[in-house]
């Protein structure tokens, strides 16, 4: 089962290299993993999806990181999860068409046209970009990347508001 | 205005304000800086004749006083003879600050002259490590490092500082507060749980107290007895344990695991509520994991959060330190159970005591045969009255050590318990008689592990450190022999190191030490008594000790601490 953990680190050089080294030495599966800065210029927040029962051990060897400061297990059902991935599709003239109908359903931008094949942007939850890869196997996929997770809880307490708001 | 310092001068100076008073550590192109100013210090620089030598050197300071050990290493191949020692001080947690010399900035990652990724190398064997980058950093570094070695669970620290750093000059600042937003060890245990451990203590009927090095680090000695007394629960002392509870004391059971007595591995097997404090479940206590304490509710305390539940599950988990958690604990069980009585515990004690009875700890000693590596330790700690600092190498000389040695103190036992880093006991030995001078400190050491680091006797005798080695010489690596003995069928592979080379005597005196030889049962105590009467030189003896010798009782690796296997006719 894969676990989606949001970590908030310290904004310090190294500090990617001290999760991923952990992990190794653990012998914890990362399935994906990004980084970025966030709202606070001294703090990074990470995604991290990783595979595996060990759970509990993963958040404590987390917070075991000096550079750790605090360390979320997202609940799927509360989570505004997000991906981004370019794909490369084959498309002949004669089903260029009928790709790009099936591209729109999606959503999917086509950022890149060549002489046989067409290029997707899409963004989304995982799962669309999932149905979407499915769908364009059948034209032949030959090139893929994805951007890996981002994730972030629901601001519940917005949403109670607003709930209370409309039946008010 | 603030006085202007080199960055050596300020990493000299913030090591000072750390309370340090030694350091161990040989000097090198890239260190170079830091090594004029330690001449106007008064912080001692002890030069070890191998980096390997000066970490364990720090961390045998570390055991023996309580403090942060220091060492000091250059770049490149300085920092990565330090390794070992930083991984040995990580498993046993013990708090060293390691400073290394880096090449300049500009020529980090041109595969300089000297250079090594130390900061890469490192991470997975600190528990925290640095490369500074700026000289007005370095201060804050410094007392950052310190913080982390000693606080929480103790750790290794490493300060990687390139040249130009150490070579920058800055305005003196002190360090300024700690600011580690991401490092917060909890000290007091929740007190729910301290409580719910309280109640189930009281409603155990074959309790044991299973006490790990945890303790002595955190200097929980004192409160550990009171309570095993208070509560009436008998305890348990891991390798890195012996001492925390006199082992003269009737609720003491001694040392569990792989090389522990028969009671102590059972007692644990049979109960039903261990009592862990600063353990960690380490496979040479457990055995086979499955087969572990089947019976046994677990009450968990630990300061490091990821040690509890890690390899058994936690009934009651407690994260604290050992110390206060054990206050805790007094206090609770004083004004929680005023007046009613715990469930009777005799049959449990009874029952100990009959194992005790049956299954003693034994050897024979003939006194036409070879020496007995066990006489030779009991008939030390009698001449000693056991007020000694014993430092122990890796193998069998170790588990006779903790078998035989009857611990009275806490922090007079020192040996490499997680890593296992054969060539401890030399360096390790010196760094603790350089930091407890009034004791006597007296290695315990194989034939094989004294060969790794006996080039360190060369510092003891030149920086007058009157260390004392017992050199067990077996003629083997006498640990891997006992396996390929027991599970090889006697083919002996690559253990054989021959009984006449080194002529330990003259290597001795060759390293400016009294060499001392016993080599029949009979010469035995006077030649202790000669080396015990030494004090002005470090003494080596060489004691020729029956290579056929094995450490028993005796888990194999993987089994079930349900069956002990005694001695070798239980393996058949």
């Amino acid at each position: 089962m894969k676990h989606v953990i949001s970590v908030t680190v310290e904004n310090k050089p190294g500090v990617l290299a001290r999760i991923s080294s952990m992990f190794a030495r653990r012998g914890f599966n990362i399935h994906s993993l990004t980084v970025g800065p966030t709202e606070d210029p001294r703090l990074s927040r990470m995604t991290v999806v990783v595979d595996g029962p060990e759970m509990e051990q993963i958040v404590k060897q987390l917070y075991k990181l000096v550079h750790t400061v605090k360390v979320t297990e997202l609940d799927p059902t509360e989570t505004v999860e997000r991906e981004i991935m370019l794909v490369r599709v084959n498309a002949e003239a004669a089903r260029r068409g009928e790709l790009l109908d099936a591209a729109n359903l999606f959503a999917a931008k086509v950022v890149d046209v060549g002489a046989s094949t067409v290029t997707f942007e899409v963004a989304g939850e995982p799962s669309a970009l999932n149905d979407f890869l499915e769908l364009m196997r059948t034209y032949g996929i030959t090139s893929l990347v994805k951007s890996g997770r981002i994730a972030m809880a629901k601001d519940l307490k917005t949403t109670t508001k607003r709930s209370r708001l409309r039946t008010a | 205005m603030a006085e202007t310092l080199t960055g050596a001068q300020a990493l000299i100076r913030a090591l000072e304000h750390a309370g340090v008073d030694v350091v161990f550590g040989v000097p090198g192109g890239a260190i170079l800086p830091a090594y004029d100013p330690i001449l106007d210090s008064p912080i001692r620089h002890v030069l070890a004749r191998h980096e390997q030598g000066a970490g364990h050197m720090a961390s045998g300071y570390a055991h023996a006083t309580g403090k942060v050990g220091v060492c000091v290493a250059t770049s490149g191949p300085g920092a990565t003879n330090l390794i070992t020692p930083l991984q040995d001080a990580y498993m046993d947690s013990v708090p060293v600050v390691a400073i290394t010399g880096q090449v300049a900035t500009k020529a980090i990652g041109m595969d300089a002259f000297q250079e090594a990724h130390t900061w890469g190398i490192s991470m997975p064997c600190t528990k925290h490590n640095y490369l500074v980058t700026r000289v007005d950093e370095l201060p804050d570094v410094i007392a950052e490092a310190f913080h982390l070695a000693g606080t929480g669970r103790p750790g290794p620290v490493l300060v990687d500082i390139p040249k130009d750093i150490l070579n920058a000059t800055i305005p003196w600042h002190r360090p300024g507060e700690i600011d580690l937003p991401g490092y917060k060890p909890s000290v007091k245990g929740h007190p729910k749980q301290v409580k719910a451990a309280v109640e189930l203590i009281h409603r155990s009927r074959r309790p044991v107290l299973y006490a790990g090095g945890g303790i002595i680090k955190a200097g929980a000695s004192e409160a550990l007895r009171h309570f095993a007394e208070q509560a009436n629960v008998p305890v348990v002392t891991t390798l890195m344990a012996r001492g925390a509870i006199p082992d003269s004391h009737p609720l003491a059971l001694g040392m569990p695991g792989m090389h522990g007595n028969y009671t102590a591995i059972t007692a644990m097997q049979r109960s039903d509520l261990l009592i862990t404090i600063g353990a960690r479940f380490d496979d040479r206590v457990t055995g086979d994991v499955t087969t572990f304490a089947p019976d046994a509710q677990v009450i968990h305390v630990d300061v490091d959060p990821a040690e509890i539940g890690k390899v058994r599950e936690a009934n009651v988990p407690i994260v604290g330190d050992a110390r206060t958690v054990l206050e805790q604990l007094i206090e609770t069980m004083a004004s929680l159970l005023d007046g009613t009585e715990p469930p009777d515990r005799e049959p449990w004690f009874s029952q100990l005591a009959a194992w005790q009875q049956e299954h003693p700890l034994t050897y024979h000693q003939d006194p036409d045969g070879p020496i007995q590596q066990q006489y030779v330790i009991e008939q030390l700690h009698r001449l000693t009255g056991g007020d000694a600092i014993i430092v122990a190498g890796v193998g069998q000389h170790q588990m006779w050590a903790s078998q035989f040695w009857g611990f009275e103190r806490p922090r007079t036992w020192i040996n490499s318990g997680g890593l296992g880093t054969m060539g401890y006991a030399v360096p390790a030995a010196i760094g603790a008689k350089v930091g407890m001078p009034d004791e006597t400190v007296f290695a315990i050491d194989g034939d094989g592990c004294f060969q790794m680091t006996s080039q360190e006797l060369i510092t003891a005798a030149i920086d007058g450190i009157p260390v004392k080695i017992a050199v067990m010489n077996n003629t083997s690596l006498g640990m891997v022999r006992q396996w390929q003995k027991l599970f090889y069928g006697e083919r002996y592979s690559a253990v054989d190191l021959t009984d006449h080379t080194p002529d330990y005597v003259k290597l001795a005196e060759a390293m400016g030490c009294v060499g001392l030889r016993a080599e029949t049962p009979a010469e035995v105590v006077p030649t202790l008594e000669k080396a015990l009467a030494i004090n002005d030189r470090p003494v080596v003896v060489e004691f020729k000790c029956d290579p056929e010798a094995m450490v028993f009782p005796m888990i194999p690796a993987g089994g079930s601490n349900d069956h002990v296997v005694l001695g070798p006719e239980d393996l058949t």
